[in-house]
Order: structure tokens, then C-alpha cells, then sequence
């Protein structure tokens, strides 16, 4: 039983993924809501309607979603050089696994703004209220438990790129189970490895929930 | 003083390359300090005409003059801070349910730029006014509707506004709280000497609080003036419709249609208007003509400008009876009318 785990690679690995998936969610959470306010706000009807920075930011929003996260990662490899300066380690993955899932994530944001209540809206152009009021005081507290469930399901999609980032030498649980556990034909460390992957995922899955539920009012 | 001006305002909506439209060509004069009420069934273009007032719509044609303010010349920001001074309620209360009661009161003087402890002060005379004291902290899912109307009212007068507009504030509402709502409102206008333009379906709401009205009907204002004399002769067959909302509930229809069926009299509707609502005409009418009477329903409605009152009655006698009674009523300014049909 696990005579082939060697638990300081594991450990190690685990760092790598965490620090890789949290880094990422942290740059995803911004960049997401920030492409998501500017696809749902140059929306028709809605306060920057423009159809030209509309169809610019959904086009690129949905190529860096279709493209498959191998793919994509291969893609970027200048781009990333270009940024990290390196294609080694952990943070070679970061530029790819941000791009990848900020463009899922800003979608969740268009989502989660559309539901909120253009009363709300009316009542706050009614009082006054300038662009900036509108989106820091109105869409984005109004929107914010879809913000957070959106973002968990976004860590989780993370947490499975990052498995992918091994491809790039980047290290992390995925890279391990794939290098020790299926090309040494060594079972129990894939086993360990996707033990600790899903426990990770199921962290994360109720932190958000329990997150959404403190935030959410209605 | 005259406070809102409306001329020759129009608005039309593009909707899928067909144009409606919504307000025909309204001319309006609000005086300072009145109820203004505006009635109309859904799709009159009564919520189009309110939102033309703080420009949430912009007229197609015409001008809004509001205060000293030509509402169409102000830039962005000018019609921002002239928003402050022309507040607004909702059907839908419309409160932003991820904040208190406390800091929903508090979002406009957020927005006017008011400092944290003057808000406070502010937000904390405004939830005595409303009478929510000890609701501070809920959120508005925890309220009711009533208390959530209140919320929307104290919010709505945190920048001492000018002008409070309805825009079906009570639609949402039992009749009960719709009662203490109207109460608070008409309240807040002796007190705080607040002009109100409010836009209702329903004519028991502009009976109790507001001295003049507005019929609007297709997009046009049929038939405005103040409340006493449009229930008194209403001019337009909607108006008539809107006035009996008040005067004739529908179990009082259905006696005065069995009435007829039985064909034992003839039903008159008296209308009573100001002082003659209390005088004992029924009992002389009587005593004068000989003539049996029989009470079917009635009814008095307090308005702003004094009390309006119907009463249904069938009368039984002969043709020259009938003749002498009728004659006997009018010359004491009831204005009778015999009825054929419910």
C-alpha cells in the first residue's frame, strides 16, 4: 500500500496546485467581473450600449472559451514568456489558466448582472445616481451571491486546468499523477493525487457555498 | 405657484420598427403643495407620463419646466442633482435587498455626497418619520409590504425633495396598509408642505388624498380638475366608470339589478354633494309626495374638497307621484337620476 508515495513530491505538488489555483481565482475574480461589466453593460438597453466594443470583448470572450485548455496553454507559450519572462515552475501556468477562465467566468458575470432588478436601477437613476453609483453601489452588490457561486464553480474548472499545466512543466497534483503515478505505472500515487485534488474541490465548493448564503439576503 | 409645467409633451416608443405611442401631446400645470393625482387603466401611458417629469423618460416633443428647472436644457450632471429634488416611490418598493433598512434610507445622501455622521443623523429622523423605529438593521425581505412601502417613502425624502412621485405606490398593497400609506403620504404633504403627483388605477386612492385629477385614457389626458366637481359631473364615460369604482360597489349593482328585474319601482341614484349629504331630503320626500321608498344602497366618499355621497333608492308610486318626486328632489339640489340598467 502507497510504497511508491513519496509524500514530499505530494506535499510539494499540493502547494503547486493550490498556489497556482489560488493566484489564478484571485486575478479570474478581477479580470472576470471586469469583462463581464463590459459585456453586460455595452449590452442593448443597458448604460455603455455599443455594439462594436459588445461584439469585440463576446468574440474574444468566446474563442478563449472554446479553445481547449491544452490547447490554449501551448497557444500562449510566447505570450507568456513575453509576461512571466520564464516558462518555468508554477507561474508559467498563471497567464493561461487567467485567460482561460476569466473568459468562463465573465459569461457567470453577464449572467449574475442581467438578474438584477432594472427597479433597482430606476430607482437609483430616480435619486440621482451617476454611472459609478450605478455599478459600485447597485449591479455589483445586488449581483454578488451569483458573483461568488460563480467564482466557485470557476476555482473548481481551475483547479481541473491545472492539472493540464504539467504539459508546460509547471508542477502541481495533476503533473504528478501523470509523471510518477501513470508513466511509472505507480497506481496508489494517481489514487493519492486525486484523493487530494478532490479534497481541495470540496473545500472550495463549501467555502462558496456557505459564502453565498451569508451574502445573499433575499 | 405653479410648480410643474407641462407643455405639448409627447412620447413615442420604437418597439420592433413600430412606433407607439405612449403620451399624446399632454399639457399639465401642477400647483405647489397639491396632491396631484393621475388615473388611468394600465397601458393609458400614466407611468410613461410620470417618468417624464424626472426625465427616466425623454419626451419626444414638448418641455418640462419643474421648480426653475427647464428639465430638458440641464446637462448630465445638472439633471442628476435636479433628480434629488424630484424623488420617486414604486409599486415594487424597488429597495436593494443586499442593504438595511438603515443604509437603503441611507443610498441617496450617498449619492448627493453627504458625510457618514450627517447621514446618520439624517437616516435615523427619517425612520421616525415612516415609523420603523426598531427596524434599522432588517433587511427588506424580513419587512412587509407596508414597511417595505415605508422604507421606499423615507428614502424617497431623504434630500428634501420638492416633488414626491407615486408611481402606483399602493397598487401592491392590501387595503389596509394601502389606507396607512396614503395616511403617512398625506401626512408627510400637510407637514412638509410637499408637492405629490400621484398615478393610481384606482379612484378610492385619488378620493382620499388628492385635491385635483387627471383622466387619462389612450395616452391623453381626457379630463382633468379637481376632485370634487370630476365626481360631481364627470364629463367622459371613464371618468364615469372610474367615479363609480368609489360609488357603486358591486353588491350594491346586483340589488339595483334584481330591483329591476321585479319591476316593483323605479330605482333613482341620488348624489349628494358638500353639506346637502347631511340633510334628511329621503324622510321629506315622503312626508311630501306620498310616495314609498326603499333604501337599496348607499354610500359617502370623503374627498379632499368635501364629502361626495350616493344613494340608491326605489321608489314606488304612480306616474304622477314619480313626476312629483323627482321634481321635489331636484329642487332640493340633489341631482337625481333615474336608472334603467345596472
Amino acid at each position: 500500500m502507497l510504497e511508491n508515495v513519496d509524500w514530499e513530491n505530494m506535499l510539494e505538488a499540493t502547494w503547486e496546485t493550490i498556489y497556482m489555483s489560488g493566484v489564478a481565482i484571485l486575478f479570474t475574480f478581477f479580470f472576470g467581473i471586469l469583462l463581464g461589466l463590459i459585456l453586460f453593460l455595452s449590452s442593448k438597453g443597458q448604460l455603455w450600449e455599443n455594439k462594436v466594443t459588445n461584439s469585440i470583448v463576446a468574440t474574444f470572450v468566446n474563442v478563449f472559451r472554446s479553445v481547449p485548455f491544452i490547447i490554449l496553454i501551448i497557444l500562449l507559450i510566447p505570450f507568456t514568456n513575453w509576461v512571466m519572462g520564464t516558462m518555468l515552475g508554477p507561474n508559467a501556468a498563471l497567464p493561461a489558466l487567467v485567460i482561460g477562465s476569466s473568459a468562463f467566468y465573465a459569461r457567470l458575470v453577464e449572467i449574475g448582472l442581467r438578474e438584477v432588478d432594472k427597479g433597482v436601477v430606476e430607482a437609483a437613476r430616480s435619486m440621482g445616481a451617476n454611472q459609478r453609483h450605478i455599478i459600485f453601489k447597485v449591479f455589483l452588490p445586488e449581483s454578488m451571491p451569483a458573483l461568488v457561486s460563480g467564482i466557485t464553480v470557476t476555482a473548481i474548472l481551475l483547479i481541473s486546468y491545472t492539472a493540464m499545466a504539467g504539459v508546460i512543466g509547471a508542477g502541481g497534483l495533476g503533473d504528478l499523477a501523470f509523471r510518477d503515478g501513470f508513466q511509472r505505472n505507480s497506481t496508489d500515487v494517481t489514487i493519492v493525487a486525486t484523493v487530494i485534488i478532490s479534497v481541495i474541490v470540496f473545500i472550495v465548493q463549501g467555502i462558496g457555498d456557505v459564502l453565498t448564503r451569508k451574502i445573499d439576503k433575499r | 405657484m405653479l410648480l410643474i409645467h407641462l407643455n405639448n409633451v409627447s412620447k413615442t416608443f420604437q418597439l420592433k420598427g413600430q412606433s407607439v405611442e405612449a403620451v399624446k401631446n399632454v399639457d399639465l400645470d401642477i400647483e405647489k403643495g397639491e396632491v396631484f393625482g393621475v388615473v388611468g387603466y394600465s397601458g393609458a401611458g400614466k407611468s410613461t407620463l410620470v417618468r417624464l417629469l424626472n426625465l427616466l423618460e425623454t419626451p419626444t416633443t414638448g418641455t418640462v419646466k419643474i421648480a426653475d428647472y427647464e428639465m430638458l436644457n440641464l446637462s448630465n450632471r445638472a439633471l442628476r442633482a435636479a433628480r434629488q429634488e424630484i424623488s420617486m416611490i414604486f409599486q415594487h418598493f424597488n429597495l436593494l435587498w443586499s442593504r438595511t433598512v438603515h443604509d437603503n434610507i441611507a443610498f441617496p445622501l450617498e449619492v448627493a455626497g453627504v458625510a457618514k455622521s450627517e447621514r446618520n443623523a439624517r437616516v435615523e429622523e427619517l425612520i421616525n418619520l415612516v415609523g420603523l423605529k426598531g427596524r434599522e438593521d432588517s433587511y427588506p425581505s424580513q419587512l412587509s409590504g407596508g414597511q417595505k412601502q415605508r422604507v421606499g417613502i423615507a428614502r424617497a425624502l431623504a434630500n428634501d425633495p420638492k416633488v414626491l412621485l407615486c408611481d402606483e405606490a399602493t397598487s401592491a398593497l392590501d387595503p389596509k396598509t394601502t389606507s396607512s400609506i396614503l395616511e403617512l403620504l398625506h401626512d408627510i404633504n400637510q407637514k412638509l408642505g410637499l408637492t405629490i403627483v400621484l398615478i393610481t388605477h384606482e379612484m378610492p386612492v385619488i378620493q382620499k388624498i388628492c385635491s385635483r385629477v387627471a383622466v387619462m385614457e389612450d395616452g391623453n389626458v381626457v379630463e382633468q380638475g379637481n376632485v370634487l366637481d370630476v365626481f360631481k359631473h364627470p364629463q367622459q364615460e371613464i371618468t364615469r366608470t372610474f367615479v363609480r369604482q368609489v360609488t357603486d360597489p358591486d353588491d350594491a349593482n346586483q340589488a339595483i339589478e334584481e330591483q329591476l328585474r321585479e319591476e316593483k319601482g323605479t330605482v333613482i341614484r341620488l348624489t349628494f354633494v358638500g353639506g346637502d349629504a347631511g340633510k334628511p331630503v329621503v324622510s321629506e320626500l315622503i312626508r311630501a309626495c306620498d310616495v314609498t321608498v326603499n333604501i337599496l344602497q348607499g354610500n359617502i366618499a370623503q374627498t379632499q374638497n368635501g364629502s361626495y355621497g350616493s344613494l340608491f333608492v326605489s321608489i314606488e308610486g304612480d306616474e304622477k307621484q314619480l313626476q312629483d318626486a323627482i321634481a321635489f328632489l331636484q329642487g332640493h339640489q340633489v341631482e337625481a337620476e333615474v336608472i334603467s340598467d345596472a
